[in-house]
């Protein structure tokens, strides 16, 4: 296979006495969606928030494209190309859409207004955000001037997915996107995240629904009690496999030989 | 008993409900929501036009002068406050700060025969540097603005009277400090230099709230830290910049001061830091943050200041102008609530 876009290599996050991450290895290669389950706890969200700039590893390297890179804010993982939509939905209320998918990389006005009066361009802004939202074929969202706080959590959450989806250029990672979400909206966001794959993005889906995580992922990454229990994909693992990995019925990744054969679990293979 | 069991009819009336005109309550709120400056601007035309009927004087363009005259200072400081609420902070100590800094201003001229433009640089920057402290002590040590300020507001009025000595320094007429009270007329509208100096300073900080990335940013930190810092924004340097251009306010607020005073006194100002708030409040800025206008505040600086111009010509005891500031700091503080509750 081609070089990882992203790959992370024996990560350790501690939180006080507590281990968040356990050496943990994660591999994301361009084009793909890689579904990152697990129970509460296992470490999912720590994780994420280790290869978007939110929390920095007390220890292990994250590679990019070849390079190794450090994110010590958000911001450096943006810089990088990685966008991320939190579970908490990182959103500003009191903003109106278009200023919330440009937050922290407003445009300018072009010309003495811009580069002295450093004027916002809020117009230009508006156009591009209408032009994304609807290119994203979000419908739930009609009014780019209206305050976020005015919308429902599942209009908010596209609003962050729309801000993902535009300044991802290599890797977007989603935190429980659906969560949040109704039938409908559930759908479009599916179908978003699929067409985040087809555009060549690649995609880290962290999601706590096994039918979506099997219809969507290419390869899905198991937490367990803060390290990586395997890696598994849909054709050859069923959702009974997954689960019973995430809970530690089964093991397929034995602690200490991380490098045993193919991650693939004895029988109950699906043709 | 029947049930009905009819679901286009149920869907219809959801629809219906779903459909039906806002009510007037809900359009005030919305309105409200949109501009949080619109219920102060209100109550001052209302407060204005009742005092014109209580007397006739008010109204007089030599009333309006004095009005805008007495309000520049308190205006001025509250323009620097506003950005920090905005940040959900608070500042106790800004009025302490610009007693210090107008006592630097008129020393160095009258002790020191500091030439007056260096002296307005140096008593300039002691306020920058001031606000920079609070700053830094929020941003870095990581204490509640609440507690950082207080603990400021002992020791810079502490040192401003250590460093006056009691003492109250008149600068000579004429001096280049003094230039904020001289008269400047406008028609028949005396305002001073002071009065311009403070609505330039209105411009220019409503200009980078509402079309500058800055300002974007001030509110998103104010509304959500946290949301702010996962969409990129550097919270911490934001914070610090909004007290320290709070500090420019500072800066100018002292200079109208020293005009006002004729130089430098230790006592004035002394209600200067809740006045700044007080008038930030009414103007309809959130103490919670992220919600709020500039102008609004200049708008509840007005207020207080027209409860207690028009009382006095109406003949009417002035502690009523303290009993109306304090219902309607609790009236801004509930309509804010009340804005916050419900959606639009």
């Amino acid at each position: 296979m081609s070089t990882p876009v992203l790959e992370a290599r024996g990560l350790v996050k501690l939180f006080g006495r507590v281990v968040g991450l356990d050496a943990v290895d994660l591999t994301l290669y361009p084009g793909e969606i890689l579904a990152v389950i697990g129970d509460n706890g296992a470490g999912k969200s720590t994780l994420i928030k280790c290869l978007s700039g939110a929390l920095v590893p007390d220890r292990g390297t994250i590679v990019m494209n070849g390079a190794e890179v450090r994110f010590r804010r958000p911001q450096d993982a943006r810089d990088a190309g990685i966008e991320t939509v939190y579970q908490q939905l990182a959103v500003a209320p009191a903003l109106d859409i278009a200023s919330n998918l440009f937050l922290a990389r407003e445009v300018r006005r072009k010309g003495f207004l811009g580069t002295v009066l450093r004027m916002l361009d809020t117009g230009e802004m508006k156009r591009q955000s209408a032009e994304q939202i609807k290119s994203l074929g979000i419908s739930t969202l009609q009014n780019i001037g209206q305050a976020v706080e005015t919308l429902s959590g599942g209009q908010r959450q596209a609003v962050a997915v729309a801000r993902a989806a535009a300044f991802g250029s290599q890797v977007v990672i989603l935190d429980e996107p659906t969560a949040a979400l109704g039938v409908r909206e559930t759908g479009q966001v599916l179908k978003l995240i699929r067409d985040l794959r087809a555009n060549g993005k690649a995609v880290i889906l962290i999601s706590h629904d096994m039918p979506h995580v099997f219809e969507l992922a290419d390869r899905i990454h198991i937490q367990r009690l803060g390290a990586r229990a395997g890696v598994i994909t849909p054709k050859t693992h069923t959702m009974e496999d997954a689960v019973a990995i995430m809970t530690g019925a089964r093991r397929i990744e034995p602690a200490g030989d991380r490098s045993a054969g193919p991650a693939v679990a004895p029988g109950k293979e699906r043709s | 008993m029947t049930i009905s069991t009819d679901d286009s009819a149920a869907s219809a009336t959801v629809e219906e409900f779903l459909n039906r005109p806002p009510s007037a309550a809900q359009r005030v709120h919305s309105a409200l929501h949109r501009q949080p400056a619109l219920s102060p601007a209100i109550v001052l035309v209302l407060a204005a036009v009742a005092f014109s009927i209580l007397s006739s004087r008010f109204y007089q363009l030599t009333n309006l002068s004095l009005l805008f005259q007495q309000v520049a200072v308190v205006g001025t400081l509250a323009a620097g406050q506003t950005l920090i609420i905005l940040t959900a902070g608070i500042d106790l100590s800004i009025g302490a700060v610009m007693v210090l800094s107008s006592l630097v201003m008129a020393k160095l001229v009258n002790d020191q025969s500091v030439p007056g433009v260096p002296a307005l640089l140096i008593g300039a920057m002691i306020a920058v540097l001031a606000q920079g402290a609070n700053g830094f002590l929020v941003t870095r040590v990581k204490l509640p603005p609440f507690i950082v300020t207080l603990g400021m507001l002992s020791i810079f009025t502490a040192i401003s009277l250590i460093y006056a000595q009691g003492q109250t320094v008149l600068l000579q007429p004429g001096a280049f400090l003094l230039w904020t009270g001289d008269t400047v007329s406008i028609g028949s509208l005396h305002l001073t230099y002071g009065v311009l100096l403070m609505l330039g300073l209105y411009a220019v900080f409503g200009y980078a709230l509402r079309f500058t990335a800055w300002g974007r940013h001030l509110y998103a930190v104010g509304d959500d830290a946290e949301a702010a810092r996962l969409a990129g924004i550097s919270v911490n340097r934001v914070l610090l910049s909004a007290y320290v251009v709070a500090g420019l306010a500072v800066a100018v607020a002292a200079w109208i001061l020293v005009g006002r005073v004729g130089g430098g006194d230790p006592n004035s100002g002394l209600n200067a830091n809740l006045e700044s708030i007080t008038a930030v409040v009414i103007g309809g800025t959130s103490l919670f943050g992220g919600r709020g206008t500039v102008f609004g505040s200049l708008i509840g600086a007005l207020i207080v200041q027209v409860f207690d111009n028009g009382l006095a010509l109406a003949g009417l005891d002035p502690n009523y102008q303290v009993l109306a500031v304090g219902v309607l700091v609790i009236a801004a503080v509930s309509v804010d609530q009340w804005i916050r509750s419900v959606k639009a």
